[in-house]
């Protein structure tokens, strides 16, 4: 069994209306979800607004609820986290989008990173401190920073705060959701080195959600694609890039700028080809509801979303 | 080609901070010819946003000194009631976020039908015709139906399209296009790009693209201006500056970026931080700081553009020492003794 | 929309039943009940007893409260003690008095509201700008019974500008030209009165709520069109910051009817403000309680209304 293990997992929110405000629909945010992740290993999970990604990573983490389906972490069914055993919570952790909103404004960094450790760990004032202060030098950041506040940091010294905060538990899993998407190219370059330095260090299984391509190629050895809740193509970095399948993914990849301005003419009209694939065989990638198809797989590695044949 | 709609020349665009004003534009001079789509590139703070509100002088309160000659006149600091006559008629604005950017209690139709009203189109009909016809122009389906929907009940990617057909209503020679795609998805980003670029080839309009992703400038740019701490630091044509980048700056830049065709382990970290406004250096290099492992003998002490080939310049003299800190001046990985 | 008003008025008609039962309740808990204060105290208490049977005053509760209510609804509030009327009929009188001079305290409040509003946002930090907030913050700290009190003083009894009490001058016909006019003139004073305290919330909506809009994307993208600083003003800060303020309506009749019971007492105006403080004085129970109900009734609906005003300018709602 793998290290983190996503059965058909469902997250459908209600939708409200009528004169007495019942449930009319169900938004399907997530329908469906299959896939693992190996120990030590960068998954990316891809996905445009609306594609249930970061909800994939919050259901995980317990903070969507759970509609029905399975999520398994070593072995250890983990469906209801926020019920399970303690020190399972303790091994995943979350890095959020934006680190301008996500750090309390109000508090000092060393009360941002110490929360963590407040609920799970009883440690003296002083153990405290130095825990703190070792994981900001693990960061990168001056330790005696301590009893500054996030708004004295620029975003990429913030973004590093909340990356201590989510490591301050020794997690073995970290949900990334679109760590560096609020941050300039140096900077989340900067935090990109950082993240794949301390994975190294210390052994961590990374679930990347992100909707820059360039980023998760960068990042990632498993990727799995999304589209309105669903997954349209999942495989090794090599599948994804190389070998899209899914008129989807193709379209992603396509819409990739690239860096070299000679090749524009022909990346556009590679674009235009795309656009219009996409546009003929709709019909045969998305069902009547405009949804992907069951996966299917293609190689021992790669899967696609494609209507069952005969 | 060559034909100059715009000629920036010296502008310097100040923000009052306590009692003080810092420049955050600082010295730039560039020209936008007609059909040519000029980026600006640079990360948050460089400026680059500032420029781009000082031309259609949309500073609440700001000090814009020098000239920006447009139609034959200097518009810095032209009254209001003249620079109307200019705004949303020879030059258009896209901005950043389309769901912002619309009125959210006007219907799209009336809102681009303002921007004809504003410049003559008196008769209503005439006026739903155009909206109509720029509606369809910038792609999107059932402009009849459109036509009467508010802003919230479109997409982003339409809603962008909606602001595009506003800036473009009347034919302007100058399109000031700001972070265009960075609120949209990636599909819609290169599908906005793709009309951006098709409207300015069918007007021969000159376009200014203010971006942070290096990608968007490769693909779109024909001439590129880098700019760094209020100045422009390297300015050249698109094939000239990503293949032969001079600038510390831009070469950092580069290669801090995951680009999608090339593996890299490591990306390239520019030291320390950009400067707030208050604590920019005023003298010297700017980025200077930034490349501490550079002599300061390799600087000069009043930075100026150098034009290294025809149409190729670049600031400060410390390109031609510069190289990164795991590498030598030819490019070669140090060997860590 | 229609479902949005619907639901509106279904969520409202617990509340009303709520209501009710509170405002019924507490004047059951009240000391005595309508045969305390009527009757001879000479009479035999064998004989009162018989009579509070008679009437049902010894019924459970809810059967008392049945009652009552079939009695609202076909507008039968009781007697008044004191008046010696229908309750009904007293009231009538008191609301068609008071509902003018809300109207036109109402009318006051929009009319010192709204320029002064729009020209402390427009020219915020200016001296305008800040004599007008000045204003409003008097206004919030002024106690409105002493306000009116000097106003009564200085207007009234001082200057002899305006009368000092009653609704309309004695010896007119209803009906002539005259009547109104003394009507209006009696009207005046209480509702300026009024209308200078209570519009300082709407002066201060109204600002923040122009300044917040000067400062939106589209405001850019209008001067960015080319519009002229008074097209900008008028069709995109204007339009936009009015609409709140178009909701916030309701909720201002919600405040007349607080304000009202303070006013119309020091001006000794004859409204329902004024039965009120005195029916509780007299023990009038039977009014108050049916005058607790009506303010109550009221105040429902003036947050309905605001709810549905909303729901009607603002398109993010109403198309839904």
């Amino acid at each position: 069994m793998s290290y983190l293990e996503v059965k058909d997992l469902k997250v459908h929110f209600p939708v409200k209306g009528g004169l007495f405000g019942r449930t009319l629909a169900h938004i399907k945010a997530v329908d469906g979800v299959n896939f693992s992740i190996e120990k030590g290993k960068t998954y990316g999970l891809v996905g445009e607004s609306g594609s249930g990604k970061t909800t994939t990573g919050r259901a995980i983490i317990g903070l969507n609820k759970i509609t029905s389906g399975q999520v398994f972490f070593e072995g250890q069914d983990i469906t209801n986290l926020n019920k399970a055993n303690k020190d399972i919570r303790r091994d995943i952790q979350m890095i959020f989008q934006d680190p301008y909103s996500s750090l309390n404004p109000k508090k000092r960094v060393i009360d941002i990173i110490s929360e963590p450790l407040r609920n799970y760990e009883k440690l003296t004032k002083g153990e405290e401190t130095k825990r703190v202060q070792e994981l900001l030098e693990l960061v990168g950041l001056n330790p005696e920073s301590i009893l500054k506040y996030p708004h004295e940091f620029s975003g990429g010294q913030r973004q590093r705060i909340g990356i201590a905060r989510a490591i301050a538990l020794k997690p073995k899993l970290i949900i990334a959701d679109e760590p560096v998407s609020a941050l300039d190219v140096s900077v989340q370059a900067q935090v990109l080195n950082f993240m794949k330095e301390i994975q190294k260090e210390l052994g961590l299984t990374y679930l990347f959600i992100s909707h820059d391509l360039g980023v998760i190629k960068h990042m990632c050895d498993q990727i799995g694609i999304m589209y309105k809740g669903r997954y349209v193509e999942s495989g090794t970095k090599e599948d994804i890039f190389n070998h899209p399948q899914h008129i989807y993914t193709k379209r992603l990849v396509a819409a990739i700028p690239d860096m070299n301005p000679r090749n524009r003419q022909q990346h556009l009209q590679f674009r235009q080809e795309v656009k219009n694939e996409y546009e003929q065989a709709y019909n045969q990638y998305f069902d009547d509801e405009g949804l992907a198809f069951q996966l299917q797989p293609v190689s021992d590695t790669h899967l696609v979303a494609l209507p069952e044949k005969g | 080609m060559s034909e100059p709609i715009l000629k920036i020349d010296n502008l310097r665009t100040s923000f009052r901070i306590k009692d003080d004003y810092y420049p955050a534009v600082d010295g730039v001079s560039l020209t936008v010819n007609k059909n040519e789509l000029l980026a600006i590139v640079g990360e948050s703070g460089c400026g680059k946003s500032a420029l781009a509100f000082s031309i259609m002088n949309l500073h609440s309160r700001a000090k814009i000194e020098g000239n920006i000659n447009f139609k034959g006149q200097n518009i810095v600091n032209l009254p209001t009631s003249k620079l109307n006559k200019l705004r949303g008629k020879d030059m258009g604005m896209i901005f950043q976020d389309p769901l912002t950017a619309l009125n959210p209690l006007m219907i799209i139709g009336e809102q681009i039908g303002e921007i004809l009203l504003i410049h003559g189109t008196n008769s209503a009909e005439k006026r739903k015709e155009r909206v109509l016809e720029l509606l369809n122009k910038v792609g999107i389906p059932r402009p009849e139906h459109v036509f009467n929907q508010f802003p919230h009940e479109l997409s982003g990617g339409m809603r962008q399209r909606v602001v595009i057909a506003m800036a473009i209503a009347n034919n302007p020679e100058l399109l000031i296009a700001d972070e265009p795609t960075t609120a949209l998805d990636v599909t819609i980003q290169s599908q906005i790009l793709d009309l951006i670029k098709e409207l300015k080839e069918e007007s021969g309009a000159g376009v200014i693209l203010i971006t942070h992703d290096l990608g968007v400038v490769a693909e779109m740019a024909d001439r590129v201006a880098v700019m760094y701490a209020g100045q422009i630091v390297e300015i050249a044509d698109v094939y000239t500056l990503f293949e032969n980048p001079l600038h510390p700056y831009t070469r950092s830049l580069l290669n801090s970026v995951p680009t999608a065709n090339e593996e890299q382990s490591t990306l390239h970290v520019i030291q320390g931080v950009v400067p707030a406004l208050q604590n920019l250096p005023r003298e010297g290099c700017r980025f200077g700081a930034r490349i501490p492992w550079i002599a300061d003998s390799a600087h000069e002490k009043n930075p100026q553009l150098h034009e290294v080939s025809p149409g190729h310049f670049v600031r400060c003299t410390c390109y031609k020492d510069f190289h990164f800190p795991d590498r030598d001046k030819e490019g070669n990985r140090h060997v860590v003794s | 929309m229609w479902k949005f008003s619907i639901r509106r008025i279904m969520i409202m008609i617990p509340q009303v039943i709520l209501l009710s039962i509170i405002v019924f309740m507490l004047a059951k808990m009240m000391p005595g009940d309508a045969l305390t204060g009527l009757i001879d105290p000479n009479v035999d208490p064998n004989t009162i007893a018989e009579k509070r049977e008679e009437l049902g005053l010894n019924d459970p509760w809810y059967e008392q409260y049945t009652r009552w209510v079939a009695g609202v609804f076909t507008g039968d509030l009781g007697q008044s003690f004191h008046f010696k009327m229908p309750v009904s009929e007293l009231v009538w009188q008191r609301i068609v008095n008071s509902f003018w001079l809300s109207l036109l305290t109402l009318v006051l409040t929009y009319l010192i509201a709204i320029p002064l509003g729009i020209t402390s946002g427009r020219y915020n930090d200016s001296w305008a700008d800040r004599l007008i907030t000045g204003y409003t913050y008097i206004g919030f700290a002024a106690p409105l019974f002493i306000f009116a009190l000097v106003m009564l003083w200085i207007f009234g009894f001082h200057l002899g500008w305006f009368p000092t009490g009653g609704s309309v001058k004695p010896g007119l016909t209803p009906g002539t030209f005259e009547y109104v006019m003394s009507k209006l003139y009696h009207m005046l004073l209480p509702a300026l009165s009024m209308a200078l305290i209570t519009t300082v919330s709407t002066v201060q909506y109204l600002r923040s709520e122009i300044i917040d809009t000067k400062q939106k994307d589209f405001i850019l993208t209008a001067r960015a069109k080319g519009a002229s600083e008074s097209r900008v003003y008028n069709r995109h800060i204007l339009r936009n910051s009015l609409l709140p303020i178009a909701a916030f309506f309701g909720y201002e009749i919600t405040g007349l009817i607080g304000g009202s019971i303070f006013i119309e007492n020091i001006f000794g105006y004859p409204g329902m403000g004024q039965l009120f403080l005195n029916s509780i004085l007299l023990r009038d129970y039977s009014v108050v309680t049916s005058l607790v109900l009506l303010f109550g009734i009221l105040t429902i609906l003036g947050t309905l209304l605001s709810d549905i005003i909303l729901s009607l300018v603002d398109p993010r709602i109403r198309i839904k």
